[in-house]
């Protein structure tokens, strides 16, 4: 053991591509599932929220706008990334989770497939759910999905990884931007993606990552007239509720936390499709008058 | 004219490509030699230069072959589709990384620019491998019932005219499925698909998985006819196509086949005409017109006929036939000799039948296969340049009046592969597209390809379809 004392890495949000502390100047102590003192996390504010969402929606238009293909680049490159820097995140996961190394290693490992997952997905969604419709005349008709624009993610309290990889992919990977807020217990992990997501070719303000109480946050995101979905699955009954309740405002699309027991389990499509919205468009075909049939 | 498009000479470098003087079979993820001892050259079609001497696969070969993906089809369909995904990803990346020498390569093993296998076959085989490495542990969700399975080891033989995008469009699919493959490229572009074989060694693939049998015809007969491929799968001339399903017939067998073409490109009068001529041009030119789903026949609108013609001469004068490693070269070199006297004979029986033969002013070099862009007018629909697949830069003009005429002239062929149609209406696009009988319809654009669009045809053109989620089909049990 060498007696050379470690350099602390100051834990900062992630907003716009950059990575500030909050607005208010306030941090909260987060500590080992043995209470021992980790980091200072940023405590966030709603201002801090308001700043995110002003930010999601300035990277909305380029990120939604991107192929399908460049989006699964991207997120395939998030992968790799994360793939280098697995030691990292193995250590923070298991000091955050009280977890053996090779428990980590499982969830750390099972989170960088489902980037691969989610990157796969983003050029196939369109295949599955949509398509052309077979209207009873003489029109082209053609259903496809779109990113439905701003999604405030209320990240899972206990899987603080693997659990926040796997809400927040799915949103992204269809071309959605997101406002993030971590783990409230164990928000390291996510304050830490974000540094892979920066140097992953992921546009800045595309993911948004904020630390702090959940309800203090998800409040104002939940209200705001600028957010146009919100996955509630870091909320506890009571909150989710009152968080729906705002979310009617502007008809919020919401994802109501569902149980999960198991992150490691394969997704379906369902964190895909509640962010997506389906665009039908309608065209005359014309008539090409009595021509016959051709072999 | 010809003073306003000189250009310096602005070759790409060939250095970034080491071909070795000989490769051999890539059988059981080992580099062997062929039982027979047997070997042919592939040359350069634009200079004549032996690029390597490469091993020929022989029935014993293929049996081998065919035994060693046999063997690996067990591991690699019993993988969970998230690890087989990640080993195509692997595959597409790399492929991203070493594409300039790729590119390189194969446009010295074929002849096309560079522009195009740079800027087109490259990054399309690299997204093709990408697109189904997505697909390889998502198959629940393809609409093929739940866990569809592979079919077992797949015989693959492709042509010359895009050897690595044709690799790609045949391996992707299979091994996201589960299913491994014996792959014959063409007689005159082995290479870059034994430079696959090296990408596959760096992906860390398991052997067998992957089996390269380089050959002529009767490699691809043989490996089509072994009593253990479960699926065929043939890209090439209408001909070999129907011979290779007299030969599966009665076996269990899937098939399928993409063939030969006549695509019509159909310009109505309301078309913008400077963007139908560059639609028409990539429509034909493109890849020196070796593409099975050309525009080689062009239907135009009587009343803008002369209209269109003189602009499409004047921007066929401007095309640089020359060097394919040259990044300013439009045209390249005709892929073989065969290929290029197979031209040479048809275009002399178009004259012979009476139509108009005119090509731009155009010097060809010295050595290597070269054919100036021609173009046919006063072509009826009897003529033999407005039948046959003549799979070089060669294109026919012929006329119609009304949209009738020119879906019925347009259909007026056994192949059906694909069709363009250039008018500013939308509604005419769309009622053209519903009535003509092609794989693809191209609308105000021609040769566009991407791996998430099923592309196939109708008809004597082949059957199935490769690209998208339907291409999954192909390779599963279902």
């Amino acid at each position: 053991m060498s007696d050379r004392l470690s350099v602390f890495k100051t834990y900062k949000l992630y907003v716009g591509g950059k990575f500030p502390r909050s607005e208010s100047g306030r941090v909260y102590e987060v500590s080992d599932s043995k209470g021992n003192w980790l980091a200072n996390a940023p405590l966030s504010s709603r201002k801090d929220a308001r700043d995110a969402v002003v930010a999601a929606r300035k990277a909305f238009g380029a990120w939604s706008g991107a192929t399908a293909y460049n989006r699964g680049q991207v997120l395939y490159r998030v992968a790799e990334m994360l793939e280098g820097r697995k030691a990292q995140f193995v250590h923070e996961l298991a000091d955050a989770e009280g977890l053996s190394k090779s428990r980590a290693a499982e969830q750390v490992e099972a989170a960088i497939d489902r980037w691969v997952w989610y990157a796969g997905w983003t050029d196939k969604i369109a295949q599955v759910v949509g398509g052309g419709n077979p209207v009873a005349g003489p029109y082209f008709n053609l259903s496809s999905p779109e990113p439905t624009g701003v999604v405030a993610v209320l990240a899972p309290q206990e899987s603080s990884f693997l659990g926040l990889v796997s809400v927040v992919a799915p949103v992204i990977a269809t071309g959605n931007t997101a406002v993030v807020v971590a783990s409230e217990k164990s928000p390291l992990p996510a304050l830490s993606l974000a540094e892979v997501l920066a140097t992953s070719d992921v546009p800045g303000g595309v993911v948004n990552v904020l630390s702090g109480r959940t309800a203090e946050i998800a409040t104002p995101l939940a209200a705001h007239q600028d957010v146009n979905a919100i996955d509630l699955a870091g909320a506890d009954e009571v909150l989710a509720k009152e968080l729906e309740i705002a979310a009617a405002d502007n008809l919020k699309r919401v994802l109501r936390p569902q149980p999960v027991d198991n992150w490691l389990a394969a997704p379906g499509t369902d964190r895909l499709t509640a962010f997506l919205e389906t665009k039908t468009v309608w065209h005359p075909t014309g008539s090409l008058g009595a021509s016959g049939s051709s072999y | 004219m010809a003073s306003a498009f000189e250009y310096a000479p602005a070759p790409e470098s060939r250095a970034i490509v080491d071909i070795a003087p000989s490769y051999g079979l890539f059988i059981d993820g080992e580099f062997v030699e062929a039982a027979d001892g047997k070997v042919f050259k592939t040359v350069s079609p634009s200079t004549e230069e032996v690029l390597s001497e490469v091993a020929q696969a022989g029935t014993e070969d293929v049996d081998r072959a065919v035994r060693a993906a046999r063997k690996a089809f067990e591991k690699w369909s019993a993988l969970p589709g998230t690890e087989r995904a990640k080993y195509l990803f692997r595959i597409a990346r790399i492929i991203q990384e070493r594409s300039r020498e790729l590119a390189v390569l194969e446009t010295l093993d074929n002849g096309k620019p560079i522009k195009e296998t740079r800027d087109g076959d490259l990054p399309l085989v690299a997204a093709h491998f990408f697109y189904y490495a997505g697909w390889a542990d998502k198959l629940d969700h393809a609409g093929f019932g739940p866990s569809p399975k592979p079919l077992g080891v797949a015989g693959q033989v492709i042509p010359w005219n895009f050897p690595l995008l044709m690799l790609a469009w045949k391996i992707a699919p299979a091994l996201a499925t589960g299913n491994t493959v014996v792959l014959k490229p063409a007689e005159t572009t082995p290479l870059s698909a034994l430079f696959f074989a090296d990408v596959c060694r760096q992906a860390g693939l398991p052997k067998g998985v992957v089996n390269i049998l380089p050959g002529y015809g009767d490699t691809g007969a043989a490996l089509v006819a072994h009593p253990d491929v479960n699926k065929v799968a043939f890209t090439g001339s209408t001909a070999v196509g129907k011979e290779i399903a007299r030969t599966v017939a009665g076996s269990r067998k899937k098939l399928t086949l993409e063939l030969g073409g006549k695509g019509a490109n159909i310009v109505f009068d309301d078309a913008p005409i400077d963007q139908a001529v560059e639609g028409i041009v990539n429509g034909i030119f493109f890849n020196q017109g070796q593409v099975c789903c050309a525009g080689s026949r062009l239907l135009v609108q009587e009343s803008i006929e002369e209209e269109l013609l003189e602009s499409l001469k004047r921007r066929l004068s401007t095309l640089r036939l020359g060097d394919p490693l040259d990044k300013n070269t439009d045209i390249g070199a005709i892929n073989s000799e065969e290929q290029l006297s197979r031209i040479t004979r048809l275009v002399e029986q178009g004259e012979a039948e009476g139509a108009e033969r005119w090509s731009p002013a155009c010097e060809l070099p010295s050595s290597g296969y070269w054919f100036a862009p021609t173009l046919f007018t006063n072509v009826t629909q009897a003529h033999t340049v407005a039948r046959d697949e003549i799979f070089g830069p060669v294109l026919s003009v012929l006329t119609f009046r009304t949209p009738d005429e020119a879906v019925a002239k347009a259909n007026n062929t056994p192949y059906g592969l694909s069709a363009g149609v250039w008018t500013e209406k939308g509604s005419r696009i769309l009622a053209v597209a519903n009535k003509l009988r092609a794989g693809v319809v191209w609308s105000n654009t021609f040769n566009k390809f991407d791996p998430t669009s099923p592309f196939g045809g109708y008809k004597e053109s082949g059957f199935g379809r490769e690209g998208g989620r339907h291409g999954l089909e192909a390779y599963l049990d279902v």
